[in-house]
């Protein structure tokens, strides 16, 4: 079947503003977004730019906004879509570098400021560090994170706190509040309580509503909020 | 520009970045990565990375090695073998240690669970060795080795491509590479390069691997003169998603899952009557071939069933979440109810640059090469033999990222810097040249599609003089066809259409290679299979082999495999 494109064109360098443009691309159904991007390029107009690499949603190449909402390339499917000419925009929030390919270097250093390692004081051992299945549980779900930047796009708080570190990096900081072997909890639970940290977050449920590894993000953020009222309880939130 | 760095690592998956913590600190390191740095393939890894911890039943480093050689077809070489098992257990500990979240047993040890060619006792039956974070372990190795990188201050430049190594009297001096932001040609002046580019499953239409595994880490030391070795042994992962070679971990088999052909029955029984569906992956993508070639497809067409539904939803999502979801997403089948359909996919090169257990690249005459390096995927260590093991390319990152990384510390005081010769960067920038001002030719894209679905028939689970004769002549009219390759961008900017052009010629020299090298070896061993010579000859065949590029030839030749422990013997399961 032949399906219809409307992709963001923008090369900040050249063009004054950005533009839209149309393609046509004969696909199944059953195909992903990004084989008929692919198809884009290689067949019909080499100058399109948005980046990929393992097509199937753990490297976290490709988050874009498709008809409005932020998600991967490699995970939707034509048959999504069916009938609709498809929008294909940049994940917003982002700077445009070209096309669909964003600015991700602010997104990694913000998730780097609040530490993304394990800090332990414990003596060295020579086995692992033991812990429970209950205890490793605790972060099933957040580290399905593949760093697509799809939840930050995403949220509407953004745009009302430019200054909000969003949930991605929120979701780097609960994995380490809540891994069991993590030494600094209370350290990493007062580095996100403040204004532009969980508080900044409004409940708009988008961040969870688009992640394409299903992590509960608004839930988690709740949680912290939670955990940060019943370990500080003197200080005003 | 010019950029100086004592050492320069060219990617950033799991052996670059083993590598980069182990030299950091006492020299200047840097590493290149053509894709965004937490985008390299080695976060795809799902199922788990191999050690005899012993913490589900009983196991031992012995046995890990036999599986890893006798998993080989005896083309390992057995003294790296043991390197491999025996520092297992200390490479598993410092990933937790460093922060890796493994999945745990009820008493809190790191989980184990059964993978194919994994054995207790010799291969008497399956033994639970494979240490896993359900099934993403690779991803949350890379995010903790990665993080761990940035907090040591390691220089990452993200999104820049290597195209040509430099050399000054033999040794090396630094690289040069394309920046995907700008369009510029830089030279990274060094004393050392480490190679850890990973593998090139693109060579190939229907592959687990990622749009970026093209290649040019292994091709540019080869189209220098570097030999290749044990190229003819391409590993065939036996599932992936029908059609789109999307993987299924081995974990699913590890975990209970179950092989079916059209008529529901349980083939691997006769294939492998001890281990069954765990047994290794050369053979299990045999077993899938021969069904589907007598007729015992699913409805008589080119796939079988992968059968999870006894599993219990519950165990599919803690152990299996990733695969479920890729199944429910591309085929729109749930696991726990619906029979998947699967056929093999190209997942894994176990030929590559030829190395010894320090990171030494090896030159024609076994010399050292000095300056260079190499781990991983992109690298030969004969460690993985004619069929590597599932979970030992995770182990083998960290035990010889670490390794080389050591090595290169203890060289670096006799590795001067060299002076860079003049314009070092001319030929790249010609090849670009040429490519953007060519007005009329053929398309790289098309060009690769016939390369990938020439290797996929011609070149694949089973071979044939006959049909290795027919790619390799399709492979050289492909490459004349090269020549007038052309682009539509010209743009300097994110230009992806000119990259995939100057990558084509990769695939095409490695894709000549495998193929080269598969039609000498006239005998059946591990992952290479020839119909017309189905056995295995160690008389004669019982040694690696090395291709090298001469003046525009291609020369083979061999060398021995290391033996120590275990004598050849007929390869059952
Ligand atoms: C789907 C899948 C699942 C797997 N599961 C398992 C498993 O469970 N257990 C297991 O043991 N193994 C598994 N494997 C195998 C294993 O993951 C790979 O062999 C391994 O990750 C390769 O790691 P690497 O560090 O060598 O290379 P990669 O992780 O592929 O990294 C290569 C790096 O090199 C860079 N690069 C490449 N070319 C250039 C260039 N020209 N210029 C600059 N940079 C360049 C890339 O940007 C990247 O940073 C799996 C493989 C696949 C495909």
């Amino acid at each position: 079947m032949e399906v219809k494109f409307k992709i963001f064109r923008f090369d900040p360098q050249v063009d004054q503003e950005p533009r839209f443009q149309s393609y046509v691309v004969s696909a199944e159904p059953g195909h992903r977004i990004l084989d008929c991007l692919n198809r884009i390029k290689w067949e019909q107009d080499g100058t399109l730019g948005y980046r990929m690499s393992c097509g199937h949603g753990v490297c976290g190449s490709d988050g874009m906004r498709i008809n409005g909402v932020c998600g991967l390339a490699c995970q939707k499917l034509v048959r999504e879509y069916e009938g609709s000419e498809i929008l294909i925009e940049p994940l917003p929030h982002f700077k445009v570098l070209k096309d669909l390919i964003v600015d991700m270097d602010g997104f990694l250093e913000g998730i780097k400021r609040f530490q993304p390692h394990l800090i332990s004081t414990g003596p060295a051992l020579e086995k692992e560090r033991l812990q429970s299945p209950e205890d490793r549980k605790k972060v099933d779900h957040v580290i399905r994170c593949i760093l697509c930047a799809c939840c930050t796009a995403a949220c509407p708080a953004m745009d009302e706190n430019p200054k909000y570190v969003g949930p991605a990096v929120l979701m780097w900081a609960y994995r380490f509040i809540h891994d069991s072997r993590d030494d600094a909890f209370r350290e990493r639970l007062k580095a996100v309580d403040f204004a532009d940290g969980v508080w900044s977050c409004k409940n708009y449920f988008e961040c969870t509503r688009v992640c394409p590894k299903s992590i509960p993000v608004t839930k988690s953020i709740n949680i912290m909020k939670g955990e940060i009222e019943k370990t500080f309880p003197e200080s005003s939130h | 520009m010019v950029f100086k760095h004592d050492v320069v690592i060219v990617g950033a998956g799991l052996a670059g970045l083993r590598a980069a913590l182990e030299v950091a600190g006492n020299v200047d390191v840097a590493l290149i990565s053509k894709v965004y740095p937490t985008r390299s393939h080695s976060g795809a890894a799902q199922g788990g990375i191999a050690a005899a911890l012993g913490n589900e039943e009983p196991d031992s480093w012995e046995w890990h090695m036999y599986d890893t050689v006798k998993g080989g077809d005896y083309l390992t070489d057995q003294h790296v073998a043991e390197i491999l098992a025996t520092d297992a257990p200390r490479a598993v500990y410092e990933l937790e240690h460093l922060g890796v979240p493994f999945n745990r047993t009820p008493d809190g040890k790191i989980a184990q669970r059964a993978f194919g060619g994994h054995t207790r006792d010799f291969g008497k039956a399956p033994v639970k060795r494979a240490c896993y974070a359900a099934d993403r372990t690779g991803r949350v190795m890379m995010d903790t080795l990665y993080f761990q990188a940035e907090r040591k201050g390691i220089k990452v430049y993200p999104e820049l491509q290597m195209l040509d190594l430099i050399f000054k009297d033999g040794q090396v001096a630094g690289l040069v590479a394309y920046e995907l932001a700008t369009g510029d040609v830089h030279v990274f002046h060094s004393r050392v390069v480490m190679l850890a580019t990973g593998g090139y499953g693109k060579v190939y239409k229907t592959t687990s691997n990622a749009f970026a595994n093209t290649g040019e880490g292994v091709y540019i030391p080869y189209r220098a003169g570097i030999p290749l070795e044990d190229m003819e042994f391409v590993q065939f992962h036996p599932t992936g998603i029908y059609g789109m070679g999307v993987l299924l971990s081995e974990a699913a088999r590890g975990e209970g899952g179950i092989l079916r052909n059209g008529s529901g029955e349980r083939f691997m029984e006769r294939y492998a009557p001890t281990i069954k569906d765990l047994a290794p992956r050369d053979m299990v993508s045999r077993a899938i071939r021969t069904e589907i070639l007598e007729g015992r497809g699913i409805g008589g067409k080119d796939y079988v069933h992968l059968d999870l539904t006894h599993l219990g939803e519950q165990k599919l999502a803690e152990r299996l979440s990733d695969i479920t979801s890729f199944v429910k997403i591309y085929l729109g089948i749930d696991p726990a109810k619906e029979l998947i359909p699967i056929q093999p996919t190209c997942h894994y090169m176990m030929g590559g640059i030829p190395c010894n257990v320090d990171g030494h690249v090896l030159g024609g005459s076994q010399e050292v090469v000095p300056g260079l390096y190499a781990a991983g995927e992109c690298s030969c260590l004969s460690l993985h033999g004619a069929n590597r093991l599932g979970c030992n390319s995770l182990l083998d990152l960290v035990v010889f990222g670490r390794r080389t990384g050591l090595q290169i510390g203890r060289d670096l005081a006799g590795l001067p810097w060299q002076e860079l010769p003049r314009n070092p960067e001319r030929p790249a920038l010609e090849r670009i040249r040429k490519i953007k001002e060519r007005k009329a030719g053929e398309k790289a894209a098309h060009l690769r599609s016939r390369l990938q679905e020439t290797m996929t028939l011609r070149c694949s689970v089973f071979r044939h003089e006959e049909t290795l004769v027919q790619a390799l002549s399709e492979i050289r009219s492909l490459e004349e066809r090269y020549g007038k390759v052309v682009i539509d961008n010209r743009g300097a900017r994110f230009n992806t259409d000119l990259l995939d052009a100057l990558e084509l010629e990769a695939l095409l020299g490695l894709a000549e290679a495998i193929t080269v090298s598969a039609l000498n070896r006239k005998e059946s061993r591990g992952a290479h299979s020839r119909d017309d010579y189905p056995e295995r000859n160690d008389e004669e065949w019982l040694k690696h082999t090395l291709i090298q590029k001469t003046d525009g030839e291609v020369r083979v030749f061999y060398k021995p495999v290391h033996i120590t422990r275990f004598q050849p013997k007929p390869r059952t399961y």
